[in-house]
Protein backbone atom coordinates (compact mmCIF):
# COMPACT_ATOMS: atom_id res chain seq x y z
CA UNK A 1 0.00 0.00 0.00
CA UNK A 2 1.59 3.37 -1.09
CA UNK A 3 1.54 5.47 2.20
CA UNK A 4 -1.45 8.30 2.90
CA UNK A 5 -0.54 11.67 3.79
CA UNK A 6 -2.82 14.48 5.08
CA UNK A 7 -2.00 17.35 2.70
CA UNK A 8 -3.49 20.27 5.25
CA UNK A 9 -1.80 18.61 8.39
CA UNK A 10 1.12 19.24 5.96
CA UNK A 11 0.20 22.73 4.47
CA UNK A 12 -0.10 23.71 8.86
CA UNK A 13 3.60 22.76 9.24
CA UNK A 14 5.51 24.12 6.25
CA UNK A 15 3.77 27.43 7.63
CA UNK A 16 5.44 26.62 10.55
CA UNK A 17 9.04 26.10 9.29
CA UNK A 18 8.71 29.48 6.46
CA UNK A 19 7.67 31.17 9.97
CA UNK A 20 10.63 30.40 11.44
CA UNK A 21 12.35 31.43 7.92
CA UNK A 22 11.05 34.94 7.58
CA UNK A 23 9.28 37.15 9.68
CA UNK A 24 7.21 38.61 7.45
CA UNK A 25 5.34 36.00 6.93
CA UNK A 26 1.47 35.93 8.93
CA UNK A 27 -1.24 33.91 8.69
CA UNK A 28 -5.10 34.63 9.39
CA UNK A 29 -8.06 32.27 9.93
CA UNK A 30 -11.74 32.54 10.36
CA UNK A 31 -12.27 29.79 13.35
CA UNK A 32 -10.97 27.31 11.31
CA UNK A 33 -7.54 26.74 12.96
CA UNK A 34 -7.74 22.91 14.05
CA UNK A 35 -9.50 22.23 10.45
CA UNK A 36 -7.13 24.18 8.29
CA UNK A 37 -4.69 23.76 10.58
CA UNK A 38 -3.26 26.83 10.86
CA UNK A 39 -3.27 26.70 14.99
CA UNK A 40 0.27 25.24 14.36
CA UNK A 41 1.23 28.64 13.36
CA UNK A 42 -0.94 30.12 16.11
CA UNK A 43 0.76 28.43 18.57
CA UNK A 44 4.28 28.94 17.52
CA UNK A 45 4.11 32.84 16.19
CA UNK A 46 1.02 33.53 18.50
CA UNK A 47 2.09 37.74 17.49
CA UNK A 48 1.67 36.86 13.75
CA UNK A 49 -1.62 34.90 13.32
CA UNK A 50 -4.65 36.80 13.43
CA UNK A 51 -8.37 34.71 14.25
CA UNK A 52 -10.77 37.07 12.86
CA UNK A 53 -13.60 34.66 14.03
CA UNK A 54 -16.66 33.86 11.48
CA UNK A 55 -15.61 36.91 9.07
CA UNK A 56 -14.31 35.86 5.45
CA UNK A 57 -14.49 39.15 4.00
CA UNK A 58 -12.75 41.21 6.81
CA UNK A 59 -9.67 38.19 6.71
CA UNK A 60 -9.60 38.96 3.26
CA UNK A 61 -9.58 42.96 3.30
CA UNK A 62 -6.64 42.63 6.72
CA UNK A 63 -4.64 39.97 4.99
CA UNK A 64 -4.70 42.81 1.53
CA UNK A 65 -3.42 45.52 3.94
CA UNK A 66 -0.94 43.32 5.73
CA UNK A 67 0.09 42.58 2.08
CA UNK A 68 0.72 45.96 0.81
CA UNK A 69 2.76 46.91 3.92
CA UNK A 70 4.93 44.01 3.25
CA UNK A 71 4.03 41.13 5.33
CA UNK A 72 3.01 38.08 3.06
CA UNK A 73 -0.23 36.89 4.64
CA UNK A 74 -1.71 33.00 4.24
CA UNK A 75 -5.37 33.53 4.98
CA UNK A 76 -7.13 30.10 5.30
CA UNK A 77 -10.54 28.68 5.64
CA UNK A 78 -12.86 26.09 3.80
CA UNK A 79 -13.31 26.12 0.03
CA UNK A 80 -16.57 27.00 -0.49
CA UNK A 81 -16.13 30.12 1.90
CA UNK A 82 -13.08 31.27 -0.14
CA UNK A 83 -13.68 32.28 -2.98
CA UNK A 84 -17.43 31.57 -1.91
CA UNK A 85 -18.00 34.17 0.81
CA UNK A 86 -15.85 36.90 -0.23
CA UNK A 87 -15.10 36.90 -4.13
CA UNK A 88 -15.92 40.65 -4.35
CA UNK A 89 -13.34 41.15 -1.70
CA UNK A 90 -10.73 38.87 -3.23
CA UNK A 91 -11.84 40.59 -6.68
CA UNK A 92 -11.40 43.85 -5.72
CA UNK A 93 -9.18 44.38 -2.20
CA UNK A 94 -6.71 41.30 -3.65
CA UNK A 95 -6.74 40.61 -7.82
CA UNK A 96 -7.35 44.51 -8.33
CA UNK A 97 -4.74 45.62 -6.47
CA UNK A 98 -2.61 43.11 -6.96
CA UNK A 99 -1.61 42.59 -3.76
CA UNK A 100 0.47 39.39 -2.38
CA UNK A 101 -1.97 37.58 -0.76
CA UNK A 102 -1.72 34.10 0.04
CA UNK A 103 -5.08 32.36 0.10
CA UNK A 104 -5.16 28.42 0.87
CA UNK A 105 -8.40 26.66 1.32
CA UNK A 106 -9.39 22.94 2.60
CA UNK A 107 -12.04 20.69 2.61
CA UNK A 108 -12.53 21.32 -1.41
CA UNK A 109 -14.63 18.87 -3.46
CA UNK A 110 -16.98 16.16 -2.39
CA UNK A 111 -14.67 14.07 -0.16
CA UNK A 112 -15.39 16.73 2.34
CA UNK A 113 -17.75 13.59 2.73
CA UNK A 114 -20.82 13.91 5.64
CA UNK A 115 -21.16 17.56 5.77
CA UNK A 116 -22.67 17.42 2.46
CA UNK A 117 -23.66 20.14 -0.16
CA UNK A 118 -22.95 23.33 1.77
CA UNK A 119 -19.54 22.14 2.40
CA UNK A 120 -18.15 21.31 -1.11
CA UNK A 121 -16.63 23.61 -3.10
CA UNK A 122 -16.77 22.74 -7.02
CA UNK A 123 -17.03 25.75 -8.16
CA UNK A 124 -14.20 28.32 -6.28
CA UNK A 125 -12.01 27.25 -9.28
CA UNK A 126 -13.80 28.47 -12.00
CA UNK A 127 -14.28 31.37 -9.54
CA UNK A 128 -10.50 31.92 -8.89
CA UNK A 129 -9.55 31.84 -12.05
CA UNK A 130 -11.21 34.17 -13.32
CA UNK A 131 -9.40 36.86 -11.61
CA UNK A 132 -6.39 38.20 -13.99
CA UNK A 133 -3.17 37.46 -12.11
CA UNK A 134 -4.07 34.81 -9.50
CA UNK A 135 -2.02 31.57 -9.51
CA UNK A 136 -4.27 28.94 -8.91
CA UNK A 137 -2.31 25.64 -7.65
CA UNK A 138 -3.99 22.11 -6.79
CA UNK A 139 -1.97 19.79 -5.47
CA UNK A 140 -1.68 15.81 -5.86
CA UNK A 141 -0.44 15.11 -3.11
CA UNK A 142 1.86 15.89 0.86
CA UNK A 143 4.74 16.31 -0.99
CA UNK A 144 3.65 18.32 -4.18
CA UNK A 145 1.59 20.59 -1.39
CA UNK A 146 4.80 21.13 0.70
CA UNK A 147 6.54 22.57 -1.96
CA UNK A 148 4.13 24.34 -3.40
CA UNK A 149 2.87 26.30 -0.27
CA UNK A 150 7.00 26.91 -0.50
CA UNK A 151 6.52 27.90 -3.87
CA UNK A 152 3.63 30.47 -3.18
CA UNK A 153 5.64 32.24 -0.57
CA UNK A 154 8.36 32.87 -2.49
CA UNK A 155 6.30 34.10 -5.44
CA UNK A 156 5.20 37.41 -5.69
CA UNK A 157 1.25 38.34 -6.50
CA UNK A 158 -1.94 36.67 -5.65
CA UNK A 159 -2.09 33.00 -4.93
CA UNK A 160 -4.73 30.32 -4.42
CA UNK A 161 -3.80 27.02 -2.97
CA UNK A 162 -6.87 24.36 -3.00
CA UNK A 163 -6.57 21.38 -0.23
CA UNK A 164 -8.96 18.24 0.31
CA UNK A 165 -9.83 17.22 3.99
CA UNK A 166 -8.58 13.39 3.38
CA UNK A 167 -5.33 11.72 3.37
CA UNK A 168 -4.14 10.79 0.08
CA UNK A 169 -1.82 8.68 -1.42
CA UNK A 170 1.44 9.99 -2.10
CA UNK A 171 2.44 10.53 -5.91
CA UNK A 172 5.52 11.53 -5.63
CA UNK A 173 8.71 10.45 -4.13
CA UNK A 174 10.70 13.22 -1.86
CA UNK A 175 12.97 14.46 -4.63
CA UNK A 176 9.87 15.68 -6.64
CA UNK A 177 10.66 19.39 -7.43
CA UNK A 178 7.44 21.38 -8.21
CA UNK A 179 7.80 24.19 -9.89
CA UNK A 180 4.57 26.86 -11.08
CA UNK A 181 3.30 26.71 -14.22
CA UNK A 182 5.00 23.37 -14.73
CA UNK A 183 3.03 20.12 -15.78
CA UNK A 184 4.23 16.84 -14.81
CA UNK A 185 4.28 14.13 -16.91
CA UNK A 186 3.55 10.87 -14.23
CA UNK A 187 3.60 8.03 -16.83
CA UNK A 188 4.16 7.83 -20.61
CA UNK A 189 1.74 6.86 -23.76
CA UNK A 190 1.02 7.46 -26.85
CA UNK A 191 -2.85 6.49 -27.30
CA UNK A 192 -4.07 8.96 -25.29
CA UNK A 193 -3.25 11.45 -22.49
CA UNK A 194 -5.07 11.83 -19.09
CA UNK A 195 -4.83 15.47 -17.51
CA UNK A 196 -5.60 15.16 -14.46
CA UNK A 197 -5.55 17.22 -10.39
CA UNK A 198 -5.88 16.84 -6.91
CA UNK A 199 -7.61 13.89 -5.63
CA UNK A 200 -8.13 12.95 -9.38
CA UNK A 201 -4.40 12.01 -9.98
CA UNK A 202 -4.46 8.92 -8.21
CA UNK A 203 -7.64 7.79 -10.00
CA UNK A 204 -6.00 8.78 -13.19
CA UNK A 205 -2.99 6.48 -12.72
CA UNK A 206 -5.01 3.63 -11.90
CA UNK A 207 -7.05 3.92 -14.84
CA UNK A 208 -4.10 4.04 -16.96
CA UNK A 209 -2.93 1.10 -15.33
CA UNK A 210 -6.03 -1.06 -15.96
CA UNK A 211 -6.49 0.09 -19.88
CA UNK A 212 -2.48 -1.46 -20.08
CA UNK A 213 -4.08 -4.44 -19.56
CA UNK A 214 -6.49 -3.79 -22.77
CA UNK A 215 -3.45 -2.31 -25.02
CA UNK A 216 -4.44 1.26 -24.29
CA UNK A 217 -1.07 2.74 -23.74
CA UNK A 218 -2.55 5.90 -21.53
CA UNK A 219 -0.27 9.42 -20.76
CA UNK A 220 -1.09 10.63 -17.25
CA UNK A 221 -0.45 14.06 -16.71
CA UNK A 222 -0.42 16.06 -13.48
CA UNK A 223 -1.66 19.77 -14.20
CA UNK A 224 -0.71 21.28 -10.45
CA UNK A 225 -1.12 24.62 -12.01
CA UNK A 226 -4.12 25.66 -12.99
CA UNK A 227 -3.30 29.29 -13.76
CA UNK A 228 -0.88 29.79 -15.23
CA UNK A 229 -1.33 26.72 -17.36
CA UNK A 230 1.13 24.84 -19.05
CA UNK A 231 -0.34 25.43 -22.52
CA UNK A 232 3.02 22.93 -23.93
CA UNK A 233 2.24 20.24 -22.28
CA UNK A 234 -1.11 20.12 -23.76
CA UNK A 235 -0.22 20.76 -27.16
CA UNK A 236 2.18 18.03 -27.03
CA UNK A 237 -0.23 15.93 -25.49
CA UNK A 238 -2.55 16.95 -28.23
CA UNK A 239 -0.64 16.53 -30.83
CA UNK A 240 1.09 12.94 -29.73
CA UNK A 241 -1.58 11.08 -28.28
CA UNK A 242 -4.08 12.46 -30.44
CA UNK A 243 -7.11 12.39 -27.29
CA UNK A 244 -7.53 13.96 -24.07
CA UNK A 245 -9.48 12.82 -21.10
CA UNK A 246 -9.32 15.52 -18.33
CA UNK A 247 -10.17 14.43 -14.67
CA UNK A 248 -10.93 17.29 -11.77
CA UNK A 249 -13.01 17.20 -8.90
CA UNK A 250 -14.79 20.50 -9.82
CA UNK A 251 -17.62 21.42 -11.75
CA UNK A 252 -17.21 20.62 -15.73
CA UNK A 253 -17.79 24.41 -16.22
CA UNK A 254 -15.10 26.53 -16.24
CA UNK A 255 -12.31 23.92 -14.23
CA UNK A 256 -9.88 22.05 -15.37
CA UNK A 257 -11.70 20.82 -18.67
CA UNK A 258 -12.69 24.07 -19.76
CA UNK A 259 -8.85 25.37 -19.78
CA UNK A 260 -7.63 22.25 -21.29
CA UNK A 261 -10.29 22.70 -23.90
CA UNK A 262 -9.46 26.01 -24.95
CA UNK A 263 -5.83 25.68 -25.48
CA UNK A 264 -6.60 22.08 -27.64
CA UNK A 265 -9.35 24.19 -29.61
CA UNK A 266 -7.14 26.83 -30.63
CA UNK A 267 -3.69 24.88 -30.85
CA UNK A 268 -4.50 21.64 -31.79
CA UNK A 269 -8.48 20.38 -32.10
CA UNK A 270 -8.57 16.34 -30.93
CA UNK A 271 -11.58 14.57 -29.50
CA UNK A 272 -12.00 15.12 -25.33
CA UNK A 273 -13.92 13.47 -22.41
CA UNK A 274 -14.54 15.41 -19.25
CA UNK A 275 -14.34 13.59 -16.08
CA UNK A 276 -15.92 16.20 -13.48
CA UNK A 277 -19.19 16.92 -11.45
CA UNK A 278 -21.81 17.04 -14.08
CA UNK A 279 -23.80 20.55 -13.16
CA UNK A 280 -25.29 19.34 -10.04
CA UNK A 281 -24.15 20.33 -6.31
CA UNK A 282 -22.73 17.58 -3.99
CA UNK A 283 -23.91 15.27 -0.86
CA UNK A 284 -23.56 13.77 2.23
CA UNK A 285 -22.17 9.76 2.47
CA UNK A 286 -18.40 8.82 2.30
CA UNK A 287 -15.66 10.36 0.19
CA UNK A 288 -15.56 6.91 -1.72
CA UNK A 289 -19.19 6.75 -2.30
CA UNK A 290 -19.99 10.45 -3.50
CA UNK A 291 -16.13 9.88 -5.99
CA UNK A 292 -18.25 7.14 -7.21
CA UNK A 293 -22.06 8.90 -7.11
CA UNK A 294 -20.53 11.72 -9.12
CA UNK A 295 -18.64 9.86 -11.52
CA UNK A 296 -15.03 10.85 -9.97
CA UNK A 297 -13.42 7.47 -10.01
CA UNK A 298 -10.78 5.12 -11.85
CA UNK A 299 -13.44 3.54 -13.47
CA UNK A 300 -15.02 6.59 -14.93
CA UNK A 301 -11.82 7.59 -16.27
CA UNK A 302 -11.33 4.80 -17.86
CA UNK A 303 -14.81 4.86 -19.15
CA UNK A 304 -14.23 8.26 -20.45
CA UNK A 305 -10.91 6.66 -21.84
CA UNK A 306 -12.31 4.24 -24.41
CA UNK A 307 -15.49 6.60 -25.24
CA UNK A 308 -12.13 9.28 -26.67
CA UNK A 309 -10.70 6.20 -28.21
CA UNK A 310 -13.41 5.16 -30.30
CA UNK A 311 -14.25 9.14 -31.42
CA UNK A 312 -10.56 9.48 -32.11
CA UNK A 313 -11.15 6.82 -35.23
CA UNK B 1 -6.53 73.24 -17.73
CA UNK B 2 -8.57 73.41 -14.57
CA UNK B 3 -8.78 76.70 -12.44
CA UNK B 4 -6.20 77.76 -10.25
CA UNK B 5 -3.13 75.59 -11.39
CA UNK B 6 -0.63 75.92 -8.12
CA UNK B 7 1.27 73.28 -7.59
CA UNK B 8 3.07 73.29 -3.92
CA UNK B 9 5.12 70.06 -4.59
CA UNK B 10 8.66 70.82 -3.95
CA UNK B 11 8.53 70.52 0.11
CA UNK B 12 12.09 71.80 1.06
CA UNK B 13 12.15 68.54 3.97
CA UNK B 14 10.32 66.11 1.55
CA UNK B 15 7.26 66.16 3.66
CA UNK B 16 4.37 67.56 2.59
CA UNK B 17 4.13 70.51 5.31
CA UNK B 18 2.39 73.98 3.41
CA UNK B 19 0.78 75.94 5.67
CA UNK B 20 -1.64 77.59 3.54
CA UNK B 21 -5.15 78.89 5.17
CA UNK B 22 -7.20 75.83 4.77
CA UNK B 23 -10.21 77.45 3.84
CA UNK B 24 -8.99 78.36 0.91
CA UNK B 25 -7.54 75.29 0.13
CA UNK B 26 -10.93 73.40 0.64
CA UNK B 27 -12.65 76.76 -1.25
CA UNK B 28 -10.01 75.57 -4.57
CA UNK B 29 -10.32 71.75 -4.12
CA UNK B 30 -14.33 71.80 -4.38
CA UNK B 31 -13.83 74.13 -7.43
CA UNK B 32 -11.62 71.88 -9.47
CA UNK B 33 -13.72 68.79 -8.21
CA UNK B 34 -16.93 69.88 -9.84
CA UNK B 35 -14.76 71.05 -12.49
CA UNK B 36 -13.55 67.44 -13.61
CA UNK B 37 -16.96 65.87 -12.95
CA UNK B 38 -18.57 68.04 -15.40
CA UNK B 39 -15.34 67.71 -18.14
CA UNK B 40 -15.55 63.78 -17.50
CA UNK B 41 -19.57 63.81 -18.09
CA UNK B 42 -20.08 61.64 -14.97
CA UNK B 43 -18.79 60.64 -11.25
CA UNK B 44 -19.96 61.38 -8.07
CA UNK B 45 -20.08 65.64 -6.82
CA UNK B 46 -22.33 64.46 -3.35
CA UNK B 47 -19.80 62.29 -1.40
CA UNK B 48 -16.39 64.24 -2.83
CA UNK B 49 -17.63 67.62 -1.87
CA UNK B 50 -19.03 66.60 1.51
CA UNK B 51 -15.57 65.01 2.02
CA UNK B 52 -13.61 68.28 1.41
CA UNK B 53 -12.65 69.53 4.70
CA UNK B 54 -11.70 66.04 6.19
CA UNK B 55 -9.29 65.32 3.24
CA UNK B 56 -8.26 69.35 3.48
CA UNK B 57 -7.32 68.56 7.61
CA UNK B 58 -5.41 65.26 6.49
CA UNK B 59 -3.73 65.74 3.84
CA UNK B 60 -2.80 69.69 4.93
CA UNK B 61 -2.41 69.32 8.07
CA UNK B 62 -2.16 65.60 9.62
CA UNK B 63 -0.46 63.06 7.11
CA UNK B 64 3.22 62.35 7.21
CA UNK B 65 3.81 62.12 3.86
CA UNK B 66 5.93 62.34 1.13
CA UNK B 67 4.68 63.25 -2.26
CA UNK B 68 7.89 63.07 -3.94
CA UNK B 69 8.01 58.92 -2.59
CA UNK B 70 4.09 58.00 -2.37
CA UNK B 71 5.24 54.50 -1.15
CA UNK B 72 8.02 56.12 1.63
CA UNK B 73 7.45 53.15 4.55
CA UNK B 74 6.95 55.46 7.06
CA UNK B 75 3.97 57.20 5.72
CA UNK B 76 0.63 57.45 7.63
CA UNK B 77 -1.73 56.01 5.48
CA UNK B 78 -5.19 57.22 3.62
CA UNK B 79 -7.69 54.83 2.97
CA UNK B 80 -10.50 56.30 0.59
CA UNK B 81 -13.15 53.30 1.84
CA UNK B 82 -15.93 55.55 0.07
CA UNK B 83 -13.90 54.73 -3.24
CA UNK B 84 -16.59 56.74 -5.49
CA UNK B 85 -15.66 60.08 -3.82
CA UNK B 86 -12.47 59.49 -5.77
CA UNK B 87 -12.42 63.00 -7.26
CA UNK B 88 -11.90 64.55 -3.69
CA UNK B 89 -8.82 62.18 -3.13
CA UNK B 90 -7.54 62.98 -7.03
CA UNK B 91 -7.76 66.71 -6.56
CA UNK B 92 -6.13 66.68 -3.26
CA UNK B 93 -2.96 64.57 -4.76
CA UNK B 94 -2.67 66.52 -7.19
CA UNK B 95 -2.73 69.88 -5.05
CA UNK B 96 -0.22 67.93 -3.16
CA UNK B 97 2.08 67.04 -5.88
CA UNK B 98 1.40 63.59 -6.11
CA UNK B 99 1.16 63.99 -9.77
CA UNK B 100 0.61 67.20 -12.18
CA UNK B 101 -2.48 68.97 -11.71
CA UNK B 102 -3.01 69.29 -15.39
CA UNK B 103 -3.74 65.49 -15.05
CA UNK B 104 -6.99 66.10 -13.23
CA UNK B 105 -8.47 66.85 -16.97
CA UNK B 106 -7.92 63.03 -17.90
CA UNK B 107 -10.80 61.85 -14.77
CA UNK B 108 -12.58 58.80 -16.35
CA UNK B 109 -11.17 58.84 -19.57
CA UNK B 110 -9.22 55.90 -21.49
CA UNK B 111 -6.12 54.60 -20.22
CA UNK B 112 -6.11 57.71 -17.56
CA UNK B 113 -4.14 57.33 -14.52
CA UNK B 114 -7.06 58.56 -12.90
CA UNK B 115 -10.30 56.10 -12.77
CA UNK B 116 -13.42 56.22 -12.17
CA UNK B 117 -13.08 54.30 -8.72
CA UNK B 118 -9.72 55.29 -6.82
CA UNK B 119 -6.87 52.38 -8.75
CA UNK B 120 -4.24 51.96 -6.44
CA UNK B 121 -1.91 50.33 -9.65
CA UNK B 122 -2.59 53.30 -11.64
CA UNK B 123 -2.45 56.51 -9.17
CA UNK B 124 0.55 57.62 -7.18
CA UNK B 125 -0.58 57.86 -3.62
CA UNK B 126 -3.72 55.65 -3.83
CA UNK B 127 -3.31 53.28 -1.21
CA UNK B 128 -6.01 50.65 -2.54
CA UNK B 129 -8.14 49.94 -5.23
CA UNK B 130 -11.52 50.69 -3.55
CA UNK B 131 -15.39 51.07 -5.32
CA UNK B 132 -16.73 48.18 -3.53
CA UNK B 133 -18.08 49.75 -0.43
CA UNK B 134 -17.37 48.19 2.70
CA UNK B 135 -13.42 46.52 2.57
CA UNK B 136 -11.77 49.96 2.99
CA UNK B 137 -11.85 49.62 6.71
CA UNK B 138 -10.42 45.83 6.81
CA UNK B 139 -7.86 47.13 4.50
CA UNK B 140 -6.87 49.78 6.66
CA UNK B 141 -6.87 47.11 10.16
CA UNK B 142 -4.47 45.19 8.11
CA UNK B 143 -2.02 47.79 7.54
CA UNK B 144 -2.10 48.92 10.70
CA UNK B 145 -0.99 45.70 12.01
CA UNK B 146 1.25 45.39 9.86
CA UNK B 147 2.86 48.93 11.21
CA UNK B 148 2.69 47.56 14.62
CA UNK B 149 4.45 44.28 13.86
CA UNK B 150 7.32 46.32 11.94
CA UNK B 151 7.23 48.57 14.81
CA UNK B 152 6.95 51.62 12.38
CA UNK B 153 5.21 54.62 13.55
CA UNK B 154 2.81 55.48 11.05
CA UNK B 155 -1.00 55.54 11.61
CA UNK B 156 -3.17 54.84 9.00
CA UNK B 157 -6.66 56.70 8.57
CA UNK B 158 -9.69 55.03 6.52
CA UNK B 159 -12.57 57.47 4.93
CA UNK B 160 -15.88 55.59 5.42
CA UNK B 161 -19.11 56.87 4.45
CA UNK B 162 -22.24 56.52 6.34
CA UNK B 163 -24.21 54.17 3.67
CA UNK B 164 -20.70 52.01 3.96
CA UNK B 165 -22.04 51.01 7.60
CA UNK B 166 -24.97 48.88 6.07
CA UNK B 167 -22.32 46.28 5.08
CA UNK B 168 -21.90 43.70 7.44
CA UNK B 169 -17.96 43.65 6.44
CA UNK B 170 -17.46 46.94 8.20
CA UNK B 171 -18.78 45.57 11.59
CA UNK B 172 -16.87 42.90 11.11
CA UNK B 173 -13.71 45.24 10.37
CA UNK B 174 -14.86 47.73 13.54
CA UNK B 175 -15.43 44.23 15.82
CA UNK B 176 -11.81 42.99 15.25
CA UNK B 177 -10.29 46.41 14.94
CA UNK B 178 -11.26 46.55 19.05
CA UNK B 179 -10.58 42.97 19.36
CA UNK B 180 -7.08 43.33 18.22
CA UNK B 181 -6.77 46.14 20.54
CA UNK B 182 -5.57 48.79 17.15
CA UNK B 183 -4.22 51.76 18.27
CA UNK B 184 -2.63 53.36 15.22
CA UNK B 185 -6.31 53.98 13.41
CA UNK B 186 -8.44 56.65 12.86
CA UNK B 187 -11.75 56.04 10.71
CA UNK B 188 -13.50 59.16 10.10
CA UNK B 189 -17.63 58.64 8.90
CA UNK B 190 -18.68 61.48 6.43
CA UNK B 191 -22.15 61.33 7.97
CA UNK B 192 -23.94 63.18 4.87
CA UNK B 193 -27.27 61.68 5.86
CA UNK B 194 -27.88 60.70 1.70
CA UNK B 195 -26.93 57.55 -0.10
CA UNK B 196 -27.17 56.92 -3.35
CA UNK B 197 -31.36 56.20 -3.54
CA UNK B 198 -32.30 58.40 -0.91
CA UNK B 199 -31.61 59.51 2.89
CA UNK B 200 -30.04 57.03 4.78
CA UNK B 201 -32.17 57.04 7.74
CA UNK B 202 -35.00 55.85 5.36
CA UNK B 203 -32.94 53.63 3.28
CA UNK B 204 -31.34 51.59 6.72
CA UNK B 205 -31.60 53.64 9.75
CA UNK B 206 -27.81 53.74 11.64
CA UNK B 207 -29.38 55.13 14.51
CA UNK B 208 -27.78 55.57 16.75
CA UNK B 209 -24.35 55.46 14.94
CA UNK B 210 -22.47 56.63 17.71
CA UNK B 211 -23.27 54.21 19.98
CA UNK B 212 -23.09 51.63 17.57
CA UNK B 213 -19.34 51.91 17.54
CA UNK B 214 -18.64 52.36 21.15
CA UNK B 215 -20.49 48.93 21.80
CA UNK B 216 -18.00 47.78 18.74
CA UNK B 217 -15.27 48.97 21.20
CA UNK B 218 -14.26 52.24 19.73
CA UNK B 219 -13.28 55.82 20.98
CA UNK B 220 -15.83 58.00 19.36
CA UNK B 221 -16.05 61.75 19.09
CA UNK B 222 -18.85 63.62 17.02
CA UNK B 223 -17.81 67.11 14.93
CA UNK B 224 -19.27 69.35 12.08
CA UNK B 225 -17.22 67.73 9.35
CA UNK B 226 -17.05 71.28 7.50
CA UNK B 227 -15.46 73.02 10.69
CA UNK B 228 -11.98 72.36 10.25
CA UNK B 229 -10.87 72.96 13.25
CA UNK B 230 -13.08 70.70 14.83
CA UNK B 231 -12.06 68.00 12.63
CA UNK B 232 -8.24 68.95 13.78
CA UNK B 233 -8.91 68.41 17.62
CA UNK B 234 -10.69 65.61 16.84
CA UNK B 235 -7.96 63.86 14.66
CA UNK B 236 -5.29 64.98 17.29
CA UNK B 237 -7.33 63.32 20.24
CA UNK B 238 -7.71 60.17 18.21
CA UNK B 239 -3.72 59.74 18.07
CA UNK B 240 -3.63 59.71 21.60
CA UNK B 241 -6.22 57.51 21.85
CA UNK B 242 -4.68 54.53 24.00
CA UNK B 243 -5.59 50.18 23.31
CA UNK B 244 -8.70 50.66 21.56
CA UNK B 245 -9.31 52.13 17.84
CA UNK B 246 -10.87 55.63 17.23
CA UNK B 247 -14.01 56.28 14.90
CA UNK B 248 -14.54 60.50 14.29
CA UNK B 249 -18.23 61.09 13.15
CA UNK B 250 -18.15 64.00 11.19
CA UNK B 251 -22.01 65.32 10.68
CA UNK B 252 -21.41 66.85 6.79
CA UNK B 253 -23.77 67.94 3.72
CA UNK B 254 -23.89 65.74 0.94
CA UNK B 255 -22.87 68.06 -2.32
CA UNK B 256 -22.04 71.37 0.58
CA UNK B 257 -20.58 73.90 -1.05
CA UNK B 258 -23.17 74.02 -4.23
CA UNK B 259 -26.50 75.13 -3.13
CA UNK B 260 -28.05 72.77 -5.69
CA UNK B 261 -26.28 70.10 -4.79
CA UNK B 262 -26.63 70.36 -1.35
CA UNK B 263 -28.42 67.83 0.00
CA UNK B 264 -29.78 66.53 -3.35
CA UNK B 265 -29.83 62.72 -3.95
CA UNK B 266 -29.59 63.57 -7.45
CA UNK B 267 -25.85 65.10 -7.33
CA UNK B 268 -24.53 61.79 -5.86
CA UNK B 269 -23.79 60.32 -9.02
CA UNK B 270 -24.62 62.58 -11.62
CA UNK B 271 -22.49 65.20 -13.03
CA UNK B 272 -23.57 68.78 -13.48
CA UNK B 273 -24.11 69.94 -17.12
CA UNK B 274 -22.23 73.25 -18.64
CA UNK B 275 -24.75 75.49 -17.21
CA UNK B 276 -24.87 74.17 -13.64
CA UNK B 277 -21.18 73.98 -13.68
CA UNK B 278 -21.06 77.50 -14.30
CA UNK B 279 -23.04 78.51 -12.07
CA UNK B 280 -21.67 76.01 -9.18
CA UNK B 281 -18.23 77.64 -10.18
CA UNK B 282 -20.14 81.63 -9.55
CA UNK B 283 -20.86 79.97 -5.79
CA UNK B 284 -17.40 78.64 -5.58
CA UNK B 285 -15.60 81.81 -6.71
C1 LIG C 1 -20.76 47.00 -2.38
C2 LIG C 1 -21.37 48.14 -3.14
N1 LIG C 1 -22.70 48.15 -3.32
C3 LIG C 1 -23.27 49.14 -4.03
C4 LIG C 1 -22.52 50.15 -4.57
C5 LIG C 1 -23.17 51.24 -5.40
N2 LIG C 1 -23.08 52.53 -4.70
C6 LIG C 1 -22.18 53.46 -5.05
S1 LIG C 1 -22.19 54.79 -4.01
C7 LIG C 1 -23.47 54.13 -3.09
C8 LIG C 1 -24.02 54.78 -1.88
C9 LIG C 1 -23.43 56.09 -1.59
O1 LIG C 1 -23.81 56.59 -0.34
P1 LIG C 1 -22.77 56.61 0.82
O2 LIG C 1 -22.19 55.24 0.91
O3 LIG C 1 -23.40 57.17 2.03
O4 LIG C 1 -21.64 57.57 0.25
P2 LIG C 1 -21.65 59.16 0.16
O5 LIG C 1 -22.95 59.64 0.69
O6 LIG C 1 -20.50 59.60 0.97
O7 LIG C 1 -21.47 59.47 -1.29
C10 LIG C 1 -23.86 52.90 -3.62
C11 LIG C 1 -24.95 52.07 -3.08
C12 LIG C 1 -21.13 50.09 -4.36
N3 LIG C 1 -20.30 50.99 -4.89
N4 LIG C 1 -20.58 49.09 -3.63
MG1 LIG D 1 -23.72 59.15 2.61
Amino acid sequence: MVEEVSLRETYGKVLVELGRENPDIVVLDADLSPSTMTGYFMKEFPQRFFEVGIAEQNMIGIAAGLAASGKIPFASTFAVFAPGRCFDQIRVSVAQSKLNVKIVVTHAGVTVGEDGATHEALEDLSLICSLPGFTVIVPADAIETAQAIRAVAAHFGPCYVRLCRPKLPLVYSPDYRFDIGKAVQLRPGGDVTVIAIGVMVTQGLQAAAELEKEGIDCRVINMPTLKPLDEQSIIKAARETGAIVTAEEHQEYGGLGSAVARVVARTSPVPMEFVAVKDTFGGSGKPEQLLAKYGLTARDIAGAIRKVIERKG
Amino acid sequence: MTPESKNPSSMPDGLFSSREDLKEVARRLRRRIVTIIGKAGSGHPGGSLSAVEIVTALYWRVLRHKPSDPRWPDRDRFILSKGHAAPVLYTALAECGYFPIAELDTLRQLDSRLQGHADCCVTPGVETSTGSLGQGLSFAIGAALAGRLDSRGYRVYALLSDGECDEGQTWEAAMSAAHFKVDNLTAVIDNNGLQLSGRVRDIMNLDPLGKKWEAFGWQVSEVDGHDINQLLDALEKAKNVKGQPAVIIAHTIKGKGVSFMENNVDFHGKAPNAKELELALKELA
